[in-house]
């Protein structure tokens, strides 16, 4: 039997929860019971997917998809012999090898994690996990010096906001440090609205300290007795996280008064936002916070001068706040160091859609769009060709393949048409209509507008009727020409930025894959293969009859003896995509076709005679 | 109060601290479209009409940004009107364009902005018709809310919580689906609404509207009947028949206010069986008299009584003037302090 010490890791964030992930920690601690092991949960790892997630420590040994029947092998041949469980271990989406260690796993190994830096590694409801971890020491550091000293350094590292708009924290922080008042407040803005996104969600509830920590030196440097944390309800295990944090930071004299005996008192409250998309724009976040229905008002005045209660408000997002302990500790320098010429540090996304390995990565800022999808990504899933990338959430735009080598930074994303916006990454493969794409993001935001302004409350609407008439074969000449109209419309004339982006979508689709617009619209076609109003299935020669497709079309469309050519009656069909699903790959009988209706009533048949 | 100097389309204008943009605009006769604004109210920057271009920035709301000494601001340009256009022509498309059947179309600030505009109707074409058809709210029993009219500029919303100081109004829902409404949902009358109908009369479009209202042929100014206050009021007369009241905003009683009673309430004028002249009942009937008659038959009657065999109680719909002088006849001449009034209930 080995004595080595051993730790072993369960994640327990969001993901793995909902897979049983807690059941298997409970298991893990009765069967090692007597043995050198600790066993410990942690936050999330980011490759959900492959979760739960089991790590093993010291060897470094990354076990996914374990279940609770797996336990007892685990601990029988893992830690009572050494033997590294194969079956569990890791295996590439592409290359199908097996890959033991943690960090050469190749989504890990070209990641810079600062951000996610303890996600994964510690326990986050424990503070004395953190505090081995070094939280904390930033916060003695900025407590020795003086306000505008670590104003100047946020403002020398060049950190830029990281909810989306990227506007510099130092310079925030100068104002609000500067605003006239007593009374001043810090917010963190942890609504994270955007579908698909829980970077913010993952850092709450692996790293809860470092988001405290950030709130906590900043209140220090703008003179702030106050802060609160702007969390959506739909969060509970992330609020759960952050109260734990917030009272054991308290405990130890992080928070509450007199902090570390410096005489500065501050303490921090979590506000649970009700889920609205519109609630993570800043002044509607305020309004929501004083009682009010969370719409956005006109700026300036901006939150550094009249902000929270009309006081002077610092709001920052959580990724923002996570950074600072660094900056501190390890110095503008060190950070402004990371990066590219005016964007510093990393960038975290969420990336998704049809790609190997999706899940939470970090990245220095500058890497290109390539290096993410293909080295840490894995590539285009089932070996499909890339189409487009989308970043910058519901309101980013697609970027085409010509645009792969886009180093990633909030000017270079913007030039393109796009944006970082708060970190969503969906990758498009060949199979995706890149007209339904855009109506599918403007039904999203068409949905979260406040209702206040007209371009963006009527507008999106407007365009989303229009989208959804071309994808359903009611296009009409002029339509894309309409949309860019009403696009620059409300880009240019809605108050906040989501009215100001939400036609990003569509005019990106539109600058970069017109064809698939005109095609819809004047071919009847959809290149994709994908709105159904444009599609037929048909059976090729090479069927061999074996009635799948029969018996699986769930409108009888489909006649056939067995072992004989089988076809479709067109005018059954629904364009399902049954039989194209169940037809055996090796014999792959049914076509696609697209672009055959003819836009013109059908001729009347003439009999010619003589 | 400061007073400074800017231009609008070169135009040298004096504006005063604290003025926006547009409140300077509009004092000196300039024109910017606008549907939200409104000058009782704070501004809110919704409708997104009326930007204008401020040393070259383009597209700043001109109704939520102060005016600035030197500043050089242009009220027009291809991108502004630009975004009027859509603004506009989107605001269309959503709106129930039955102008004939509409209650405002005497004073609808939809087609001014529209015909300032220049918006046609084949412009149109290509743009998708929305419609919507919500139930209209006709609860209460003044004026009715018809939401497929209403253009969420909030002024009313704002009223009543601005000047009214209610609240009943709020919005419901996001996105297009985003109406205005009250507390649940529930209709006007179900509501804490007071019916001062204050923001009807400000509704710039037929949203919400007085029923069955009828066009004045022209305006006779007075205090109103109703109370004690003396609100400042234009009835709308046509021949001699009232149709509609309007509150005087010059008045320092009720600078543009009325209360339900004052706006909803002068039916009473012309009905048949209003009183016009006193009536004594003589042998078990009230017969009409004259004021000199019916002053001496009281008159003669109190003298027969004096100290506790007296009370007096008066009424909320005096002047402040005829009440003081009830209760110094009541005192003095009748030698009682039993006075009271219908106010204190
Ligand atoms: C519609 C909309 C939604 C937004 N949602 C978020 C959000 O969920 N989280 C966030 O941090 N910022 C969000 N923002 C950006 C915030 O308004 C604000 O710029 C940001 O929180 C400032 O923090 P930062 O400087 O650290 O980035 C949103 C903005 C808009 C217009
Ligand atoms: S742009 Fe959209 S979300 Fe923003 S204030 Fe206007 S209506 Fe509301
Ligand atoms: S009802 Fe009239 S005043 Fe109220 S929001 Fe609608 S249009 Fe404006």
């Amino acid at each position: 039997m080995e004595d080595k010490k051993r730790t072993i890791l369960i994640c327990r964030g969001t993901g793995c929860e909902s897979a049983k992930s807690p059941q298997i920690q409970a298991a893990l601690e009765e069967k090692v019971q007597g043995l050198n092991v600790e066993v410990k949960f942690t936050g999330c790892h980011g490759m959900c997917q492959q979760g739960p997630i089991v790590v093993v420590e010291p060897e470094d040994i990354f076990y996914a998809h374990v279940k609770l029947r797996d336990v007892p092998k685990i601990v029988e041949s893992h830690i009572k012999n050494d033997e590294v469980v194969e079956r569990l271990v890791y295996e590439d989406p592409t290359t199908k090898e097996k890959i033991p260690t943690y960090h050469d796993i190749p989504f890990y190994k070209r990641q810079k994690r600062l951000v996610l830096r303890n996600c994964g590694q510690i326990d986050p409801e424990n503070i004395d996990d953190a505090l081995a971890r070094d939280s904390y020491a930033g916060l003695g550091e900025a407590l020795k010096m003086e306000p505008v000293e670590i104003v100047a350094e946020v403002k020398k590292s060049g950190l830029r906001g990281r909810g989306g708009g990227g506007f510099p924290t130092g310079l925030k922080w100068e104002f609000t440090q500067k605003a006239a008042g007593d009374v001043k407040y810090v917010l963190c803005n942890a609504d994270e609205g955007d579908p698909g996104a829980f970077m913010d969600r993952s850092v709450l509830e692996g790293d809860p300290h470092a988001v405290l920590e950030g709130m906590i030196i900043a209140g220090f440097a703008i003179s702030a007795k106050q802060g609160y944390i702007y969390c959506r309800a739909e969060y509970p295990l992330a609020i759960k996280r952050l109260q734990i944090a917030i009272e054991q930071a308290r405990e130890h004299g992080y928070l509450g008064k007199d902090i570390l005996g410096s005489g500065f008192d501050f303490d921090i409250e979590i506000f649970h936002g009700a889920g609205a998309f519109v609630c993570g724009e800043e002044t509607a976040l305020i309004t929501s916070i004083e009682g009010n229905r969370g719409m956005p008002r006109n700026r300036p005045p901006y939150p550094a001068n009249e902000g929270l209660y009309g006081k002077p408000t610092l709001l920052n997002n959580v990724k923002t706040y996570a950074n600072i302990p660094l900056i501190i500790t390890n110095g503008s320098g060190w950070f402004a160091d990371i990066g590219t010429e005016n964007s510093k540090g990393t960038a975290v996304f969420a990336l998704t859609g049809k790609i190997a390995n999706s899940g939470l990565i970090e990245v220095p800022m500058g890497v290109t769009l390539r290096e993410i999808i293909y080295d840490i990504g894995g590539g285009i899933l089932d070996s499909k060709e890339f189409k487009a990338v989308q970043t910058g959430g519901p309101s980013g735009g697609c970027l085409p393949e010509s645009f792969l080598d886009t180093p990633v930074d909030y000017d270079s994303l913007i030039e393109a048409g796009s944006m970082m916006g708060s970190g969503g990454m969906v990758v498009m493969d060949e199979d995706t209509c890149m007209v339904d794409v855009a109506r599918y993001f403007l039904d999203f935001t068409e949905k979260e507008s406040c209702g206040k302004c007209v371009p963006c409350r009527i507008g999106t609407k407007q365009m989303l009727t229009i989208l959804e008439d071309i994808v359903e074969g009611r296009g009409k000449p002029g339509d894309i020409d309409r949309l860019e109209e009403l696009a620059h419309g409300i880009k240019i004339g809605s108050l906040c930025g989501l009215g100001q982006t939400a036609p990003n979508p569509v005019l990106t689709t539109i600058r970069y894959f017109r064809d698939e617009y005109e095609a819809h619209i004047y071919d009847n076609a959809c290149p994709a293969k994908q709105c159904k109003e444009f599609i037929s299935y048909h059976i090729v020669d090479s069927c061999i009859g074996c009635g799948l497709c029969r018996r699986n079309c769930p409108v009888d469309a489909i006649t056939g003896e067995q072992k004989e050519l089988h076809h479709i009656d067109q005018e059954l069909c629904i364009q399902c995509g049954e039989c194209y699903e169940v037809c055996p790959p090796k014999v792959f009988s049914i076509e696609i076709h697209t672009g055959e209706k003819s836009t013109e009533p059908e001729p009347v048949l003439q009999v010619v005679t003589g | 109060m400061d007073q400074f100097t800017f231009t609008i389309d070169g135009q040298t204008i004096t504006a005063e601290d604290g003025m926006s943009i547009m409140d300077a605009a509009l004092a000196n006769d300039i024109y910017i479209p606008y549907l939200c604004h409104h000058p009782d109210l704070e501004p809110v920057g919704a409708c997104r009409l009326c930007g204008v271009e401020v040393d070259g920035r383009p597209m700043v709301m001109s109704c939520m940004t102060p005016a600035k000494e030197g500043t050089d601001v242009r009220t027009n340009s291809p991108a502004i009107y630009q975004a009027r256009k859509v603004a506009m022509e989107l605001l269309i498309m959503d709106h129930d364009m039955d102008c004939l059947a509409c209650e405002a179309a005497d004073d609808c600030d939809l087609l001014k902005v529209s015909a300032y505009l220049g918006i046609q109707p084949e412009q149109l074409e290509g743009l998708r018709p929305l419609g919507r058809q919500l139930p209209i709210d006709d609860s209460n029993p003044y004026f009715q809310f018809d939401p497929n009219k209403c253009i969420l500029c909030g002024i009313c919303v704002r009223t009543c919580n601005e000047i009214v100081g209610l609240g009943a109004l709020g919005y419901i829902n996001r996105g297009i689906e985003t109406v205005v409404g009250t507390f649940g949902d529930k209709g006007f009358v179900d509501s804490i609404c007071e019916s001062c109908g204050e923001c009807v009369v400000r509704c710039p479009v037929g949203s919400l509207a007085p029923k069955k209202p009828q066009l004045a042929a022209r305006e006779i100014s007075t205090i109103c009947a109703y109370c004690g206050v003396g609100c400042g009021i234009h009835f709308g007369v046509r021949g001699d028949e009232i149709v509609s009241t309007r509150a005087d905003r010059e008045s320092p009683a009720n600078r543009g206010s009325l209360c339900v009673k004052g706006r909803y309430g002068f039916n009473f004028i012309n009905h048949p069986d209003r009183l016009t002249t006193p009536l004594i009942k003589k042998d078990g009937q009230f017969v009409e008299s004259s004021w000199e008659e019916a002053i001496t038959l009281v008159a003669d009657k109190l003298s027969n009584y004096h100290g506790e065999e007296f009370a007096a109680l008066t009424s909320a719909k005096c002047t402040n003037e005829d009440n003081y002088v009830v209760q110094k006849f009541t005192r003095a001449v009748m030698g009682t302090n039993t006075i009271d009034h219908c106010a204190r209930l």
